[in-house]
């Protein structure tokens, strides 16, 4: 008994006093994500691919001028309070601390965005978060970078616009907004209320509560409705359950376009043969030709190492989707060690604040990438966190995505004056002084 | 031998009635206290004490509350998150719209709201009981949730529904480390411990417990049904109300309606059955297994596969975790259906006789 109860104790202090002392030349970027779970296979996903492309980095170029990216797995279980633990576990880790945090969800970016800004970790929300943090001034902290939900919105109005043939053919036409009933889901709802004012289209917004699995009542209104276009703003196992219900109506299935969280792979497969036709927004595309898609195969998988078991989700939208987050994270540390005369030496987070500040990811270097169509190109300032906010769209043919059109352009000026009443509205609650940027950066 | 009341005499009534009569237990919690108030803040990392020791207490208390409503007063309910919600929401719009109030005061009205909407969803105790009135404690879960979603108001008129908890100040001094936010969480949970403690003994307390007991022969000996009953709801969501409000003041920071879902009523319903239902400590022992086991696990998998330099899928290992975890929840029920407050009880009483036990 008493030799259990010692061995116990050790192993308790063994448990809680973990973690591994790191070498100097070691640039630290946690991998919090979820591998259980309902929403598993876009945490895997997602975590897969920043951590594949990082792989490559140290095994190609022997890191980031010769410092090593080194990484460590925590499970969030897509949970506020465990993404926090595992934030607050991550932040000293390393020799100059979290360099970034990918919290991959908006809940816990929520929930981090002060943490975070005081601890003077940046955090990247690519394509997910809090859309207003794309005002740099009151957070600058926050990077939504590339596109923002309120974009994303806005871009997918322009696209309904373009396909019904021209934006004045909107008027009187009926779109619903299918969603999931938490703050992700709800996101979109100003931005499109305000451009059905604008285009005279009648938007009616249908809640679906997480996680999403039962439909029948929300599909028996659509029903009903007979609208032009549904908006489907769902998650996880909310998608594949809105694509059959959709079948099951008899709705077609090329009046569904989803948000980019509803457009990968794992969304649709389930469905089955009910997916084919159904269309989703983008901020990146599948495939594995890309040339930096060919590295990461040679130098990561061909050696029998790699993220993914199954070997046929390389590739996969949410595999491209981390894959272009290891792209911004690693630029960003590459400008911020050039700019600091770090070159070869680890980075903290304050300079890696600069670096995501002064990304600018043009076509050239997107070419230098081997990730020319992978990823829009990108440049982010002090004023605008965002850095594109372009969308692309693409078509499930039943057994790939095929893109539809080109990047498509959000209303900025709408978005923008949103971002900033939002921003200010924060920065007083939390009486926050905006600071200034300088012209033109 | 060390823990044995031989020689202490009681000569007053007060030395008869209080909480802790043996003196090694007094000792023990001034030490405990000592330890929580002192040693933590000054020798804990910034990890332990906002990742781990704040969300402990505050989950404590909120199983405290419950346990007043279900191991006092045997009131099944799980809409424990939705209590504490309305205690976070509403904490949030009273130093928002009355900021002259006080962040101390506003928790206090906070709590008393949650309170309040306890009494209303605690109405259909008086008739049904047990697991019917569980179903009809759902509604609380359910409506409270909806409301906050759907009426603005509460969010300040945020599109997404999440509110951002202002600073904590109290006269002047903002609590913004987490030591020192640890430190006001610890001091409302001690106090509130301590009145829950002292409430128990009452005969409030008493009056819950025939309640619970039998209902109807306690109604025979007087003790009016209405009152005890809703007062239990009170009382308990008072104590929900207030943690929900250090959930979002003193925890998170950052609230959003769905992080008070379903699911987290069920984990504190789980913190008193595994703690002990009907027990102070039981509440935050089993607080403390419920919260503190999987952050454990995942770092000694994490370690382990370190040291051994395996290479497993981390897929695999998460899932193992939650395994592992549920298969000990069954091992600690079977081993001790009455909770771990049971077993700290019989392992006093064997301290008693130790090391003679005869």
């Amino acid at each position: 008994m008493k030799r259990t109860t010692f061995a116990l104790a050790l192993a308790l202090a063994a448990g809680f006093s973990g973690g591994v002392q790191a070498q100097a030349k070691e640039q630290f970027v946690p991998a919090n994500f979820y591998w259980v779970g309902p929403y598993a296979p876009g945490g895997s996903g997602f975590g897969g691919g920043l951590i594949d492309y990082m792989a490559m980095i140290n095994e190609r170029d022997g890191g980031i001028n010769g410092v090593k990216l080194t990484w460590e797995k925590c499970e969030t279980e897509y949970n506020n309070a465990r993404g926090v633990e595992c934030y607050e576990r991550a932040k000293n880790k390393g020799p100059t601390g979290a360099t970034v945090i990918h919290p991959l969800s908006t809940g816990i970016t929520y929930s981090l965005i002060d943490k975070a800004t005081a601890d003077h970790i940046p955090i990247i929300s690519m394509g997910y978060g809090r859309a207003s943090a794309a005002d740099g001034r009151v957070f600058p902290y926050v990077f939504p970078l590339i596109t923002t939900y309120w974009s994303q919105a806005s871009s997918m109005v322009n696209f309904l616009g373009q396909r019904a043939g021209g934006m004045d053919k909107l008027k009187g036409k009926k779109i619903v907004l299918l969603y999931h009933d938490s703050a992700y889901g709800k996101e979109p709802i100003p931005i499109l209320t305000d451009l059905s004012k604008d285009f005279g289209y009648e938007l009616t917004t249908i809640a679906v509560p997480h996680p999403g699995n039962e439909q029948q009542a929300q599909w028996l209104q659509i029903r009903q409705l007979r609208p032009d276009w549904v908006i489907l703003w769902g998650w996880g196992v909310m998608n594949p359950t809105a694509i059959k219900a959709a079948a099951r109506i008899g709705y077609p299935r090329e009046k569904m376009v989803g948000v980019w969280w509803s457009g990968a792979e794992e969304d649709v497969i389930p469905a089955g043969s009910a997916a084919k036709g159904y269309i989703s927004a983008g901020f990146n595309l599948p495939g594995s030709n890309f040339p930096v898609m060919k590295d990461i195969q040679k130098y990561v998988y061909a050696k029998g190492k790699g993220e993914f078991d199954d070997k046929s989700r390389f590739g996969s939208i949410y595999h491209t989707r981390g894959v272009v987050a290891g792209i911004v994270t690693t630029e960003a540390i590459r400008n911020a060690q050039a700019h600091f005369g770090k070159k070869g030496k680890p980075i903290t987070g304050e300079e890696m604040q600069w670096g995501i500040e002064h990304l600018n990811i043009d076509d050239k270097r997107l070419k230098e990438l081997g990730a020319v169509g992978l990823m829009p190109p990108t440049k982010v300032s002090c004023f605008d966190h965002e850095g594109s906010g372009l969308v692309k769209y693409q078509q499930w043919d039943g057994s790939k995505w095929k893109p539809i059109t080109d990047w498509i352009e959000p209303d900025r000026k709408l978005v923008r004056a949103k971002v900033e009443a939002d921003a200010a509205q924060y920065a007083k609650e939390k009486g926050i002084t905006p600071r200034d940027c300088p012209k033109g950066g | 031998m060390l823990y044995r009341e031989a020689g202490q005499f009681k000569s007053t009534y007060a030395e008869d009635q209080q909480i802790f009569p043996i003196r090694q237990d007094r000792i023990a919690l001034a030490l405990l206290l000592i330890v929580a108030f002192v040693v933590v803040p000054i020798f804990a990392n910034e990890y332990w004490l906002s990742a781990i020791l704040t969300p402990l207490l505050i989950l404590s208390l909120a199983a405290l509350g419950l346990n007043i409503l279900t191991g006092y007063a045997g009131q099944l309910s799980l809409g424990t998150a939705a209590f504490m919600a309305v205690g976070a929401f509403m904490a949030y719009n009273f130093v928002l719209r009355l900021p002259w109030l006080g962040i101390i005061p506003s928790f206090i009205l906070a709590g008393l709201c949650a309170a309040l909407v306890g009494i209303v969803f605690g109405l259909p105790s008086l008739r049904i009981k047990g697991f019917y009135l569980a179903v009809a404690t759902l509604a609380a879960q359910f409506f409270v949730l909806w409301a906050i979603q759907r009426v603005g108001w509460f969010t300040n008129h945020s599109p997404t529904g999440v509110i951002t908890a202002q600073a904590v100040e109290i006269f002047g001094y903002e609590f913004e480390s987490p030591s020192a936010k640890y430190l006001l969480t610890l001091a409302i949970v001690a106090a509130m411990a301590l009145l829950a403690k002292n409430l128990i003994r009452s005969e409030t307390g008493r009056a819950f417990m025939a309640v619970r007991d039998m209902d109807v022969a306690a109604s025979v000996i007087g003790i009016p049904m209405m009152k005890t009953k809703l007062l239990a709801f009170a009382i308990s969501s008072f104590y929900c109300g207030v943690a929900g409000a250090l959930y979002a003041y003193t925890y998170l920071g950052t609230v959003e309606p769905e992080a008070f879902t379903l699911d987290l009523s069920f984990r504190i319903l789980f913190m008193i059955i595994i703690g002990g239902v009907g027990s102070i400590l039981g509440s935050f022992l089993g607080a403390a297994f419920i919260t503190l086991l999987p952050i454990f696990l995942n770092r000694l998998f994490g370690l382990v596969s370190h040291a051994l330099d395996m290479d497993i899928s981390h897929a695999i290992v998460s899932n193992i975790e939650l395994m592992i975890f549920g298969g000990l929840i069954i091992f600690f029920l079977i081993v001790e259906p009455h909770g771990l407050a049971r077993l700290w009880q019989i392992t006093k009483e064997k301290l008693r006789l130790w090391p003679f036990p005869h």
